[in-house]
């Protein structure tokens, strides 16, 4: 009798299981479309393991992305100093957060996040992984200034993410773990490839003689010298990722990577920011000094600073740059607006 | 013949995925060829960049700050690998062979790619990590990137960019006339005993003396384009380096 109970409630135990297993909903893969030129000339997207995109999970952190419930008044999301329409920064030198306060560091644009090999975030490259970052600005006192316990809170008893979660994680249980992995799934769909530039190397679009003639200002090693940090029509990312001192300082109020690793040969260092869409990202640099891009171009030209950390690609330093003729500048910035992506600000799925 | 084109990390994973297929039968004899370096013998890692502590045969005062090279055509037993050595990242200083028959080779190995191999655009872990050189240069990549300051003749720390590629003579732009600067590094017989470690001993400091003595305050930077200097690069690389400790 005791053994004929045992089996019993061992077959309604196994009976239960299946049935629960029948209603975990098996998330959708996402499709991460790779453009062409990526496909071709770069190594493939960094995606976690640990955190596949699924259409559930891509859905849920756009969802979240521009949910103003992240922050301690609702009144700011991730999407006010990352705007879609300015390729996901925003026009302000410093961004103000939920108490009127402002930072230090401009507002980094947001595309091609899968493809940040060395996966270091942020102007100094605190951040390991996209997830990691995306913790940051919800408790930042400056930012977004909540906690992740009453966000989880007021997610947890909204009427639709509990099943958003389980549909996209296999759980209605919400944690600051799995809003941070949603939220990353999203911003890996960010992919801008479709420039003219781009388009120009698929054999669809024609350079004008001023954006053929700056492209070569800015590969040529005697002229711009560019590429070496900031990539080539074969790395078409148009950032090598990496830190630099490009000698914006002779000191530094900001160690940038510096502060970061604790070593002082990289104070002043700071991420090159890729250089598509620089006709919808200003203001420039870590901390948006540079309005505009002619701002910028003498920058490299004529207004470099000697500093102990300036990067030995700075060329020229006693004559302030490479001093590039008004014709070779003027050139330079029409190539590099040929880098901009149209289709990528407009992009209705990375909007609201 | 079978080409691979990885970094070491790609490497590592490639090896550690299918270790437990072998390990279910036998392990193969492997060989770990480790490229280590040193300034006239004393030894230099990333922990030495960044200081001006070194000084070359022109008695010029230096530091290094950025150190990568590629390496091609590692050659035992006929298998070819390439390799992008970055000493500052500490990556790509070591890579591993396996399946090797006990027995007495010749390891050699390519510095830089040859014409054959140098195609403009096609390696995508070498594009990944801007290691191009532009088309107005005749495209391809470079061979080393060598990046650094120096104390010039105003006493002035000043930076300096030791870049090596094909030699390209730009004299007539739409002419332009390549020479392969590209060498073949033969280390002679190598015992490959088990496994071995093997050490490939890289020497900057001959970057900068043999047979050309350098000098940093007349060659320095935009060295890409200039014909001459490349060559020169070429010749001073072949001292750089030599077969180290073999252990088994």
């Amino acid at each position: 009798m005791k053994t004929k109970s045992i089996f019993l409630l061992s077959f309604l135990f196994l009976m239960n299981c299946a049935s629960k297993e029948e209603e975990i909903y098996t998330p959708v893969p996402y499709n991460l479309e790779i453009p062409t030129l990526f496909a071709d000339k770069l190594i493939a997207p960094i995606i976690p393991t640990n955190n596949p995109l699924t259409e559930e999970g891509v859905a849920l952190g756009k969802k979240l992305f521009f949910d103003k419930s992240l922050s301690g008044d609702n009144s700011q999301s991730c999407a006010t100093c990352h705007n879609p329409k300015k390729a996901f920064t925003d026009e302000t030198r410093f961004s103000d957060g939920i108490d009127g306060n402002f930072g230090t560091r401009n507002s980094m644009p947001l595309f091609n996040l899968a493809w940040n090999f060395n996966e270091k975030f942020t102007w100094d490259g605190k951040d390991f992984s996209l997830e990691k970052q995306a913790f940051e600005p919800v408790s930042n006192p400056i930012e977004m200034h909540s906690n992740w316990k009453k966000v989880v809170e007021k997610l947890q008893g909204n009427s639709t993410y509990p099943d958003l979660f389980l549909r996209a994680f296999g759980t209605s249980t919400i944690d600051s773990v799995l809003v941070t992995k949603a939220i990353a799934q999203f911003e890996r769909t960010l992919i801008s490839a479709n420039s003219k530039f781009d388009k120009f190397l698929l054999g669809k679009a024609t350079l004008t003689a001023e954006e053929q003639n700056g492209f070569n200002v800015f590969m040529d090693e005697a002229k711009g010298d560019c590429f070496h940090c900031h990539g080539s029509n074969n790395n078409p990312l148009w950032t090598d990722n990496q830190f630099h001192n490009n000698g914006l300082d002779a000191t530094f109020t900001d160690l940038g990577l510096g502060k970061v690793t604790g070593d002082p040969n990289d104070n002043g260092k700071f991420k090159s920011p890729s250089l598509r869409n620089l006709k919808f990202t200003a203001p420039f640099m870590h901390d948006g000094r540079f309005a505009t891009l002619e701002e910028v171009i003498n920058h490299y030209s004529e207004g470099l600073q000697r500093s102990s950390t300036i990067d030995p690609l700075m060329k020229k330093i006693n004559d302030g740059g490479v001093n590039l003729s008004t014709k070779e500048k003027a050139d330079l910035k029409a190539f590099l607006l040929s880098l901009s992506d149209e289709e990528f600000v407009n992009n209705s799925s990375f909007n609201k | 013949m079978k080409k691979y084109s990885f970094l070491l990390i790609v490497i590592l994973l490639a090896f550690n995925s299918c270790k437990e297929e072998l390990d279910c039968c036998v392990n193969p004899p492997s060989v770990n060829l480790k490229f280590t370096h040193n300034w006239d013998g004393v030894p230099i890692t990333n922990q030495d960049f960044n200081e001006l502590k070194f000084t070359n045969e022109n008695g010029e005062k230096l530091s290094i700050e950025r150190l990568r090279y590629l390496i091609s055509n590692i050659n035992l037993i006929g298998s070819k690998n390439n390799l992008l050595v970055d000493v500052g990242e500490n990556s790509g200083t070591e890579i591993s062979i396996s399946d090797i028959e006990n027995g007495t080779y010749d390891l050699s190995f390519r510095f830089g790619f040859s014409d054959e191999d140098n195609k403009d655009g096609t390696y995508q872990f070498l594009n990944s990590v801007s290691f191009d050189v532009p088309a107005m240069l005749g495209g391809g990549y470079h061979f080393m990137q060598f990046d650094g300051k120096y104390i010039d003749n105003n006493n002035q720390e000043t930076g300096f960019n030791y870049h090596t590629i094909r030699a390209v003579d730009r004299t007539n732009p739409a002419d332009l006339k390549f020479e392969d600067t590209s060498f073949e590094v033969n280390l002679g017989k190598v015992e490959i005993k088990n496994n071995t470690e093997i050490e490939i001993k890289v020497n900057i400091a001959e970057w900068f003396k043999n047979p050309n003595i350098w000098n940093l305050n007349e060659l320095n930077t935009n060295l890409m384009g200039n014909f001459e200097a490349q060559k020169m690069m070429r010749a001073n690389g072949k001292s750089v380096f030599s077969l180290g400790k073999v252990r088994q």
